[in-house]
């Protein structure tokens, strides 16, 4: 059940900047937010909007590579931000830890991975769902 | 009027480790001390099953198995990590924030409307974004605040938050009345002794009690606290703050300063201070608490570092406390805002004659141990600071503005006043001067 693994924690490290490529690359860089128009980028800073409350999780298994969530990739999860319809979570299914889409609609909820592999898991009530957090970014190194 | 609250986590221990492990949600759980000696901290459910706190483990292990209690070792890595995440929180709440311990620290909530409504957000808060469960006590003065957080944890229904500012007159009271003495903040359980055998046993007693006479009998901290009790807040954190668990450090700085030299000496100072107290006491500290913070009142950019350094081995020696909170002080500055005070908290105090030595950790050099004692014996002989670290000298920009203190006659021998420092051979004005010329022996007359 368990599909990822908590490894630990975000080193409080000054913000590192990085100076920023920009439009001059053709299909491939991200656009980056106005915020970083300035040129080079703080990767802290565009990851995590409160890096109090965010941790890092791995994960394991490939129940979300429909949305581009790989093994071994590490996910930041935000536990402060409330998890709304769309997002990607951390749930606690059985004591374990599982990352789904949430799916939150006309009272129902559900928690969808993203390869028809895997099943739709479906709480008995609200109370059954233990949302720990939610996904804000993804790292993977290549 | 002044307003504080103090907040603390829940069995803080047991919380970070549960936040971890959702699959141990509503099951007991407790945590050992450095080589898992001690129980140090249990949850509710284990403190329910009957676990007692500081027992050795091999006393409680068969009903620990019986109950499934999940045991685990200290992770202060862990501990560290999660109180400076939850410091960090916290400060967003008010301008001024006084941490006490792990997880334990003081709100400055004066001039704002609704406390109560602002503790209960911060309590949310802190269950939101970090998982971890807290109480708010709220209360005129840091003693209440204290008192108050203690109501907080063992009367459920105020749901973790409670301000004395609820209460009629009447009903506050006979709370004070109901609660022993040695509750309050600064009243160890001697003090407490001593206190009932004046007759003075509940807090309310302590309240109404005869503040001068108990200045004369005891001292000015406990005069101070018969204040507080009366909702007058003049007692600063260092003055009452346990040293058997942590000893705090700090102050601020006599001018704004925004370079990292002057940081860097204030910390080494406080540490200096800490471990000579540390020493003079026979522990060892295995946390170290860093903070430094800008000018929250008309500074662009409050911010308030917080970071918690855990100790491989507890430790007495300066140097490699300082070493570590140098490291510290070096994650937590960030250049370009201006600083007004640095302080230190040790923490994770432990008795150093009982410290056991971890097999993996190269022993600490019982040289270090003479230069500590070497040093603290010439301090007291020659006064305080004599002998010091170099960096504490490397710039003087954070010492404290304190042209008009007066000198400390009487603690520090250097500062003790002086007497016949003149030999007046020529007359101070208003004087003139007489010299007793020698009798001639009486016998010749």
């Amino acid at each position: 059940m368990s599909d990822i693994t908590l490894c630990g924690r975000i080193a409080p490290s000054p913000p590192c900047s990085l100076p920023l490529a920009g439009m001059g690359i053709r299909a491939g860089f991200p656009s980056p937010a106005d915020d970083y128009l300035d040129s080079s980028i703080d990767l802290n800073g565009y990851l995590m909007s409160d890096p109090d409350a965010c941790f890092v999780v791995r994960v394991q298994g490939d129940s979300m590579s429909g949305a581009g969530i790989m093994e071994g990739d590490l996910l930041i999860v935000d536990k402060g931000r409330p998890a709304l319809h769309g997002d990607i979570v951390v749930a606690v299914v059985d004591g374990d830890f599982t990352v789904k889409r949430l799916h939150r609609r006309h009272g129902r909820l559900a928690l969808l991975p993203e390869n028809p592999a895997y099943p739709v898991l479906v709480p008995q009530s609200e109370q059954e769902l233990l949302i720990w957090g939610v996904v804000c970014g993804c790292v993977r190194r290549y | 009027m002044s307003r504080f609250a103090l907040v603390d986590g829940n069995s803080f221990y047991t919380s970070c480790e549960r936040v971890f492990r959702p699959d141990l949600i509503g099951k007991p759980i407790i945590v050992l001390s450095n080589n898992d000696g001690c129980v140090v901290a249990r949850s509710a459910e284990a403190k329910a099953i009957g676990i007692p706190a500081f027992l050795p483990y091999y006393q409680v292990r068969s009903l620990c198995r019986k109950h499934r209690v999940a045991v685990f070792s200290s992770n202060y890595t862990l501990y560290g990590d999660m109180s400076r995440r939850m410091m960090n929180i916290l400060a967003r709440f008010a301008p001024q924030q006084d941490i006490y311990s792990i997880d334990e620290c003081f709100l400055d909530l004066s001039g704002m409307a609704t406390p109560l409504a602002h503790g209960r957000h911060i309590r949310q808060t802190l269950l939101d974004k970090l998982g971890l469960p807290s109480c708010v006590g709220i209360g005129p003065s840091k003693t209440l605040a204290k008192l108050a957080n203690h109501v907080a944890k063992q009367q459920a229904h105020w749901q973790g938050v409670f301000d004395w500012a609820d209460l009629t007159p009447a009903e506050a009271e006979g709370l004070l009345a109901s609660m022993d003495v040695r509750e309050v903040w600064g009243v160890g359980r001697r003090l407490a002794e001593k206190l009932h055998q004046l007759r003075i046993r509940s807090a309310l007693d302590l309240q109404r009690a005869d503040a001068r006479q108990l200045k004369r009998n005891f001292n000015v901290v406990l005069e101070r606290t018969v204040a507080e009790l009366n909702g007058v807040s003049c007692l600063a954190l260092d003055d009452v703050a346990s040293s058997k668990q942590h000893i705090i450090s700090s102050r601020s700085f006599s001018r704004q300063v925004s370079s990292l030299p002057p940081l860097s000496a204030s910390i080494a100072h406080h540490i200096a201070r800490a471990a000579e107290k540390l020493r003079a006491q026979g522990s060892t500290a295995a946390m170290i608490g860093v903070s430094i913070q800008t000018n929250a009142f008309g500074s662009a950019t409050p911010y308030h570092g917080y970071t918690c350094i855990p100790l491989l081995q507890p430790s007495d020696d300066t140097l490699s406390l300082n070493q570590a909170a140098q490291a510290g002080l070096r994650q937590l500055f960030q250049p370009g805002l201006r600083y007004h005070k640095a302080g230190v908290v040790l923490m994770e105090i432990g008795d150093k004659a009982i410290q056991q030595q971890d097999m993996f950790a190269p022993a600490p050099d019982p040289r270090r141990a003479r230069l500590m004692s070497t040093i603290d014996q010439l301090n007291r002989r020659l006064g305080k600071g004599s002998i010091r670290l170099a960096v504490e000298d490397i710039s003087q920009d954070w010492q404290m503005r304190q042209a008009m203190r007066s000198p400390c006659y009487s603690t520090d021998p250097q500062q003790a006043i002086m007497a016949n420092r003149q030999a007046h051979t020529s007359a101070p004005t208003g004087y003139r001067l007489y010299w007793p010329r020698r009798q001639p022996d009486s016998g010749n007359e």
